[in-house]
């Protein structure tokens, strides 16, 4: 399929198909048959835990494969939208050929975390990116490596962990993780089963409802290091999990001197707030890396005034000219009063104001 | 940043362009706009507004997966027509086949021009989060480039519909279509030269989004005329390429077998399904806003309007053609031109369920709601061209009498007079 789909994608056959791709074509015999599309069948989805699934997935042939501790934007396509969000791939590189699994812990409100804990079916079609992240091991793993992770922060680490194991790397390797309770905890098993290995400790800690007789107790601190008798500054480590155990884990290093050891990667899980007060909240345009005060007035003017100069054309609602893709937040349409609070949304940013926090692709 | 707290946002305004290049802002007067007070009171023009305001909301809610699944089964049958098109015409062996291709390669493009490219540019797609209906992704397979479409179409044509010296789509700068345009001697011309743009649709299309015109007379920057000339010349050359190289030189493996003519037939045949594309969208094009009983505004009339005022705009500026399911399809629902004036954003395929809305409330105030059979439309469309065409005997109306030109000059000393007190009072005008 190698050098079909390269000839697919060369330019004498773009010339020929423009203005379109040859995949707008093929999409019409099969989604799954695809140039350059990525595109996996659900092949299973796996209870982990009361709120948490694997899903496992098999991508179509313009895959390039994945990095241990990369993610994916995986897409579902729900009542005619498509909902797009990054999960972690969890699987090992070195696992059953064709396939590859994401690992999902259902937030509360959260759209698709849900959909895919409760309602994702085998056999269904879901719309990927390639791979992408630099939150990944180096080529030549050191000797010394820890792995700390905190909640669904476990599954770009799990990745990488297992890679290791079935790849058979000799270096010591520490896996130190948080979740609230044994019974909170993904891939319980398999972790089970790593802690046989010679090279390799695993560490939980259940920070609601410790194991009877645990060596560790409560949320990360640097004695825990201590404990198990690893040394920051020779020690490649990786964390990924909620912001707070992240930046204890960063003000510990950076204390040491170890900063450089360091590969952090956050699971930006968006808060929405729907009865936010008129203009409050902080406006981020993501793009310019700004951030503002919520001023009350229309995102497109807020944007203005923070020195951006978005496209705008008729200013009311009517051209789609302003257009810009709301990464989370909740906003509200001046005309119809309309709430909107979709993750990754498109908005005209002439018609509508930040209700909350609100961040957008500007 | 300091937390200030801004004033709430009107609602139901529909001119609060502040920063807009063009404004229907009057900044030197709140004078409420006349337009539709021959109609109605100002209340019920704000009552007119909330209620369109509702249907839209109702539209908009309802959108979901039969939504999806319309416009994916339209480009379903666009790309298999397409596909076939391109098939037939490398028969060209076999006339019936090869004629057959033609029809399918025009109806292809007729398809991705107006039910889906013209359609999912408005953003009406939007929602999907699909990328191939994304409206600022989508390219469509014409000459003119869908930005600086979009640009003029969805920006400037809707928003200042059928306002005399901002809608640049009255007559696309070449033809008089309405009264109130000043007479020039080429529209003497008018007939014959609809019916060459008519052939060409597509080119002229592509021209009149470079804005020569607004260039020279110095409304857009340099750089931005440039712009629009460097996209233009690039799809120019990819859609030439296309259609009129690239597949008559595949049609030269024909050659052993058929003659050396293959590569022309092929050729031959892109040129006829362009053109069928072209005399298609041309007509439908001009029937929806240049027959006879359609209302063109003054910009005076239309400073300072409110969301109903604009909404009534665009019921008397726009006119429908009536006809069954698969025409309003070919037609890209743009036979409810009245209804896709109303809401551009929501998919087409809605227009008709909301026409019944739209006819309660026309019929509710009394208002005018311009329809007809397509035959009639275009009588109509024929009629004005012709007509106007004349030299009219009111100097006024004569584009180069001395009478007109003192009232441009006139016109002109009282703007830069306006700009120059702006100058002097710029926070006058925030
Ligand atoms: C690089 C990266 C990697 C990631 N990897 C993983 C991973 O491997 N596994 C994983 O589980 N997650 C991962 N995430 C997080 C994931 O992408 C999603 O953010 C998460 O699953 C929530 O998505 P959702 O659709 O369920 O919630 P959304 O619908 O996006 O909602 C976001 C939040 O807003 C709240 N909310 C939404 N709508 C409303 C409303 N109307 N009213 C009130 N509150 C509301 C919800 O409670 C939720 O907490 C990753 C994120 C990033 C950036
Ligand atoms: S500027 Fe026209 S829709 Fe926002």
């Amino acid at each position: 399929m190698g050098i079909i789909r390269k000839a697919l994608s060369s330019r004498p056959v773009a010339s020929l198909t423009s203005p379109h791709t040859i995949d707008h074509y093929l999409d019409q015999i099969h989604p799954m048959l695809a140039a350059e599309n990525v595109r996996a069948r659900v092949v299973e989805v796996v209870q982990e835990t009361g709120d948490a699934s694997t899903v496992i997935l098999r991508p179509n042939g313009a895959w390039k494969g994945f990095t241990p501790g990369q993610h994916v934007q995986f897409g579902v396509e729900v009542d005619g939208t498509r909902r797009v969000r990054c999960f972690s791939v969890s699987s090992s590189r070195a696992a059953k050929k064709g396939t590859f699994s994401v690992s999902v812990k259902a937030h509360p409100d959260g759209y698709v975390s849900q959909f895919l804990h409760h309602e994702l079916k085998p056999r269904t079609i879901v719309y990927l990116s390639q791979a992408e992240g630099e939150f990944v091991l180096p080529r030549d793993v050191p000797d010394n490596l820890l792995l700390i992770s905190g909640g669904s922060g476990i599954t770009p680490v799990m990745s990488m962990i297992r890679t290791l194991r079935d790849t058979g790397h000799q270096g010591r390797v520490t896996f130190l993780h948080y979740a609230r309770s044994r019974d909170d905890e993904m891939f319980t098993a398999d972790l089970d089963a790593l802690a046989e290995a010679a090279n390799v400790t695993v560490m939980r800690v259940y920070t609601r409802r410790p194991a009877p007789g645990a060596e560790l107790k409560g949320r990360f601190h640097v004695d825990h290091l201590k404990h198990l008798g690893i040394d920051p500054t020779d020690t490649l480590t990786y964390v990924c999990g909620p912001a707070g155990l992240i930046a204890t884990v960063r003000d510990t290093y950076t204390e040491l001197g170890a900063a450089d050891q360091l590969r952090l990667e956050y699971f930006k899980v968006p808060s929405v707030d729907l009865d936010a007060a008129d203009a409050t909240g902080t406006l981020t345009f993501d793009d310019a890396r700004i951030e503002a005060d919520n001023s009350g007035a229309t995102i497109l003017e807020q944007a203005e005034a923070a020195g951006l100069k978005p496209e705008f054309g008729c200013r009311m609602g009517v051209c789609n000219t302003c257009v810009v893709k709301k990464n989370h937040g909740a906003v509200r349409h001046v005309i119809s009063n309309e709430i909107s609070a979709n993750t990754d949304e498109t908005i005209k940013i002439c018609v509508h104001v930040p209700v909350g926090d609100v961040n957008v692709a500007l | 940043m300091a937390k200030t707290k801004n004033a709430p946002i009107k609602p139901h305004s529909a001119s609060n362009h502040n920063a807009a290049p063009l404004s229907l802002v009057n900044t030197h007067s709140d004078k409420k706009a006349t337009i539709g007070l021959e109609y109605m009171t100002y209340e019920q023009l704000e009552e007119f507004g909330e209620e369109l305001n509702a249907v839209r909301q109702r539209v908009l809610d309802d959108l979901g997966q039969k939504d999806a699944d319309y416009i994916r089964r339209v480009i379903k049958v666009q790309k298999a027509s397409e596909v076939l098109g391109r098939i037939g015409i490398f028969m060209p062996f076999f006339p019936p086949a090869f004629i057959a291709g033609i029809l399918f390669l025009g109806l292809a493009k007729i398809l991705d021009n107006m039910e889906i490219g013209h359609n999912v540019m408005h953003g009406q797609y939007d929602w999907m989060n699909d990328p191939m209906v994304d409206a600022s992704r989508y390219e469509w397979d014409n000459i003119a480039p869908s930005k600086d479409w979009k640009h003029g179409h969805n920006y400037i044509h809707h928003t200042y519909t059928n306002i005399h010296g901002m809608d640049r789509d009255i007559g696309y700068n070449m033809f008089r279509i309405d009264e109130d345009q000043p007479w020039y001697a080429s529209h003497r011309f008018n007939l014959p030269l609809a019916f060459i743009l008519m052939l060409v649709f597509e080119w002229g299309i592509m021209y009149h989004g470079v804005e020569l015109d607004q260039y020279l007379q110095g409304k857009i920057t340099k750089e931005d005329f440039q712009g629009r000339k460097k996209r233009a010349l690039k799809k120019i050359r990819k859609q030439v390429f296309k259609d009129y190289v690239a597949w008559p030189l595949l049609g030269l493996a024909l050659v052993p077998f058929v003659g050396w003519w293959a590569p022309v037939a092929i050729l031959v045949a892109n040129i006829v399904a362009n053109v069928i594309r072209n005399v298609w969208s041309f007509i439908i094009i001009f029937c929806g806003h240049f027959p006879a009983e359609v209302q063109t505004f003054a910009e005076e009339d239309a400073q300072n309007e409110t969301r109903g005022q604009w909404y009534l705009r665009q019921l008397l500026g726009s006119a429908n053609i009536s006809g069954h399911k698969p025409f309003h399809v070919l037609t890209g629902n743009l036979s409810y031109q009245v209804e896709h004036h109303l809401f551009p954003d929501i998919p087409a395929r809605r227009y008709p369920e909301v026409a019944e809305d739209v006819k309660l409330l026309v019929e509710k105030y009394g208002l005018q709601y311009n329809t007809g059979r397509l035959s009639k439309q275009v009588a109509s469309v024929i009629r004005q061209l012709a007509k106007l065409g004349h030299k009219p005997d009111d100097p006024y109306k004569i584009g180069n009498s001395p009478e007109s030109k003192a009232l441009r000059r006139a016109k002109r000393e009282a703007a830069a007079a306006r700009r120059e007190e702006e100058a002097r009072a710029p926070q006058l005008t925030s």
